[in-house]
């Protein structure tokens, strides 16, 4: 049986959909529309063509975490195949809604890519391996219970015959798929668990075109747009005398909040764009700067209606009944993400009504259901491409400005490719970014300087109220601005945390582990509160965690691989610190040094992380590393003002990125426990910036409770 | 018209002769290895060789690069792949991997001029950025390919 891939769209719709496994109908997959022999779909998630080759599908984004290899590890775990013989390919948005979200979740955040989808995918694979198996037994007429499989082969144990997955997959595709097939034990993986080569990287060192920004299509023109700088502003007039007469130029797209030009290359676009003479109506933000968003957190902190996020005891009377009570406020700037690759995306509306968008996307179906309604087509008329992300970091999920845009844009050149880049300056001005807050904690100490009561008021933009306003909470909290505080793992008795939104008129996102910079907050303080006891910090964190906690776990397994409380050389001083997020725990401890002119040096950094599982070591590794110098650059130099309504920096000369020089040895404990699944892309930077900052105490009994750092330690 | 030698092919494109070389490779000559970043020589992603030299091509005017040798990532081994590029995969350097092609050649560039690095020299040679932090990686697999007898005579014998 042999149909095309349009026929069994239309076969699976007229099917109703259902569960995924039951589409399993032989067709041809985009891996194999260049080859010449036919490929079968043994499920959604596994093709495999006669020669034995395994695609798997994936669901999720690659912008380097390594999800595209992760899942395919955990596929080809349960299916038992040749892991030499894999490769993975992006599922399709559109067949994705066509076949009833048969994918499960293209969403690529929260360190969510593994760990919510590793259920299914296994299952999928495993479905897929007895299928294969029974196809066998079926041809042999013989037991299945007789019949084994390794690495692709099935062997039917009395008679020693032997076939191989690529020469049943067709027949195994027409089969029933099984149901509650017992999963591997992790104890006994042979391809997930372990550091297998990443599937992405041979393409990405060679060059070859993966990214948004390298899609190259007949006839495509190039775009290069400019948004009011001052957010929530309004285009009033363009001049475009000057711009439409420069060579390559075609065209002049005016939309109520962006201007794109459009020609024949990138370049002769964003020069056009800069002649473009341009009147824009700020509205009423125009007058907004760092310093009234500052008064507006500071208001907030001194609000005492500030809804409540956490009570547990009665703080007030544990604080006038304390021995000590220590106060502190600390406070955080707006972030850029700051991507390698700016925003981009191609559309191209064609003449039969259809749209096709090619993207660098943390949720392709985000895009598609984006395309769609900005496009006004029902989403069947549309697909999305899914590029490889030039780095994602949260920019690219949420929010889908991008899409939108590039869409407009070939509505007003319909029939013709255009694929539109931001430039820098329009990426670090047009974010959604790492929301700038502030907190102010009161802890009171006993006689013995045990933390008996802690109050924390945040004061912070909302995320969910600009994102998600679906997910907000009960009484307006939002659980990005006050997590590390309302699930804070310290036995404290008497807690309270209150929640202060002011909403700003940036628009605020998902940035890294969004809520980070309460570990920042939380883990200085408690540095802090550790000092005033005179107590060690590692000793003071680990007599307030249960002994089964894991956050006790992971500040067992840094101090001890750091060798905390061993010599250091001169100069050199250490910090700790632990946070658990994105469901994974992490503890580090750093080791600095600062010279005399106020210069921070990191030398080693020692994190140990507990996951449950770990499905390939080096690349949670890489994930820890990259976390590191993420960490590190909003310590050093990073933050976005705002004057006149806009942010004031442009490109990396103002919003600089740690360089190879910054980087300091890294070393990553991975602890994992089992029985659960935690993420990897974010849960290390958790306890980056406040083991750095302790360690920078150390060094110089300085405490840093602002960021970025800039001359604060000359 | 322009003249243009790009990984030793002789290409004539018409185009102002200010244009950025980055532009002329990537779009129109097609060659998307070359990545743009900043537009302002910071970054490094756009970073070719240009007679043996890196240069941040997305200010490098093209009409600079007649009568050069413009080599990009897609001609930077003859044939496979150059011993960086073996490297890279071993070690697996690439995160996201856009500023890699850039990492690349400036290591490239170093390694031809200074076969045995030192920490020092590739803190000075290599100052192009990247966001996902494979900065560890980029110096152990600069540090291997020069350590590495193998890797020498490849690149003696593509030289």
């Amino acid at each position: 049986m042999k149909i095309n891939r349009r026929e069994f769209l239309k076969a699976s719709v007229a099917l109703g959909g259902g569960l995924s496994l039951e589409f399993s109908f032989p067709l041809i997959a985009r891996a194999s529309l260049s080859a010449k022999a036919p490929v079968t779909e043994v499920n959604a998630w596994v093709v495999i063509h006669p020669d034995d080759r395994v695609v798997v599908r994936i669901a999720r984004s690659e912008m380097g975490q390594g999800t595209y290899t992760a899942l395919a590890q955990l596929v080809a775990e349960e299916l038992d195949c040749d892991w030499a013989k894999v490769s993975s390919e992006f599922a399709s948005p559109n067949e994705h809604i066509r076949r009833k979200r048969i994918w499960g979740s293209m969403s690529t955040g929260g360190s969510q890519g593994v760990r919510s989808s590793q259920d299914y995918v296994r299952k999928a694979g495993a479905a897929a391996r007895v299928m294969l198996i029974n196809a066998a037994a079926a041809r042999w007429k013989v037991p299945a219970a007789e019949c084994t499989v390794e690495r692709g082969v099935i062997t039917h144990g009395p008679s020693k015959r032997r076939l191989r997955y690529g020469e049943v997959a067709a027949e195994a595709a027409k089969l029933r798929p099984p149901q509650d097939i017992p999963l591997r034990d992790p104890k006994d993986w042979k391809i997930a668990g372990k550091s297998v080569h990443r599937l992405d990287i041979p393409d990405k060192v060679m060059g070859k075109p993966v990214f948004g920004v390298d899609v190259a299509l007949p006839g495509m023109l190039h775009a290069s747009i400019a948004q009011c700088p001052v957010f929530g502003g309004r285009l009033k007039s363009v001049d475009a005398g000057a711009a439409e007469k420069m060579r390559g130029v075609k065209k002049v797209v005016r939309e109520p909040d962006f201007v794109a030009v459009v020609a024949d290359s990138w370049w002769r676009a964003d020069q056009a764009l800069r002649k473009l003479r341009i009147e824009w109506d700020a509205g009423t933000n125009g007058n907004a700067s760092s310093e009234t968003i500052t008064a507006m957190l500071r208001e907030g902190l001194a609000d005492p209606k500030a809804p409540l996020a956490r009570k547990v005891g009665a703080v007030d009377t544990a604080l006038a009944g304390a021995a000590r009570v220590i106060e502190a406020e600390y406070a955080s700037p707006y972030l850029n993400h700051a991507t390698m690759e700016p925003q981009t995306c191609t559309a191209w509306l064609k003449p039969e009504g259809f749209l096709e968008v090619w993207t660098s996307t943390q949720n392709g179906e985000a895009s598609l259901e984006t395309a769609a309604a900005t496009a006004g087509l029902p989403p069947e008329k549309v697909e999305v491409h899914k590029m490889m992300l030039g780095g994602g970091f949260g920019r690219r999920g949420g929010p889908q400005d991008f899409v939108s845009q590039g869409v407009k844009i070939a509505m007003a050149l319909p029939g013709r490719p255009v694929k539109m880049m931001w430039s820098r300056d329009e990426d670090m001005q047009h974010g959604f970014y790492r929301p700038a807050s502030m907190v102010r904690m009161k802890a009171g100490l006993d006689a013995r300087g045990n933390l008996i009561a802690m109050h924390t008021r945040v004061a912070c933009p909302s995320i969910l109220k600009v994102l998600m306003p679906q997910a907000l909470g009960n009484g307006g909290i939002d659980f990005t601005a006050v997590r590390t505080f309302t699930d804070m793992p310290y036995a404290v008795p008497n807690q309270q945390v209150d929640y202060a939104m002011r909403n700003g008129h940036v628009p605020v996102g998902f940035w890294r582990a969004p809520g980070q910079q309460n570990s920042f907050y939380r883990e200085c303080f408690i540095d802090e509160l550790a000092v005033a006891a005179g107590k060690d910090p590692v000793e003071y964190r680990r007599a307030m965690l249960k002994a089964d906690d894991r956050n006790r776990l992971v500040l067992e397994a840094a101090a001890k691989a750091a060798g905390w409380g061993t010599p250091l050389p001169q100069g050199i001083h250490r910090g700790v610190a632990v946070s658990d997020g994105f469901g994974s725990y992490a503890a580090m401890v750093a080791e600095v040094s600062v010279s005399a002119r106020g210069e921070l040096k990191v030398h080693r950094i020692v994190v140990a992380i507990d996951s449950g599982h770990v499905v390939n070591p080096d690349t949670c590794r890489a994930q820890a590393e990259g976390n590191v110098i993420y960490g590190l650059g909003t310590i050093l130099n990073q933050e976005n003002r705002i004057r006149n309504g806009r942010i004031v920096e442009s490109n990396f000369h103002d919003f600089p990125l740690p360089q190879i020089s910054d980087m300091p040895k890294v070393e990553t404990v991975l602890v994992p426990t089992g029985g659960f699944w935690g993420g990897h892309g974010e849960p290390a930077i958790l306890p980056l910036v406040p083991a750095v900052c302790n360690a920078i105490f150390a060094a110089t009994g300085k405490r840093v409770r602002s960021l970025p750092l800039k001359n604060q330690l000359s | 018209m322009l003249k243009l030698n790009v990984n030793g092919k002789l290409h004539q494109v018409d185009v102002e002769p200010d244009m950025p070389l980055l532009w002329v490779l990537r779009d129109h000559l097609g060659l998307a290895g070359t990545k743009y970043g900043c537009g302002i020589a910071l970054c490094g992603a756009c970073t070719v060789h240009v007679d043996g030299a890196p240069v941040r091509s997305c200010v490098v005017p093209a009409s600079a690069a007649e009568g050069k040798a413009v080599v990009t990532i897609e001609g930077l081994a003859a044939n496979g792949l150059h011993p960086l590029q073996e490297a890279w995969i071993e070690h697996e350097v690439p995160q996201c991997g856009y500023c890699q092609t850039g990492m690349i050649m400036s290591a490239a560039a170093l390694l031809a001029k200074t076969p045995k690095p030192s920490d020092a020299d590739i803190d000075r040679a290599m100052t192009n950025l990247c966001r996902c932090g494979t900065y560890a990686r980029v110096r152990e697999a600069i540090h291997a390919v020069a350590a590495s007898p193998a890797s020498a005579a490849a690149k003696k014998a593509q030289a």
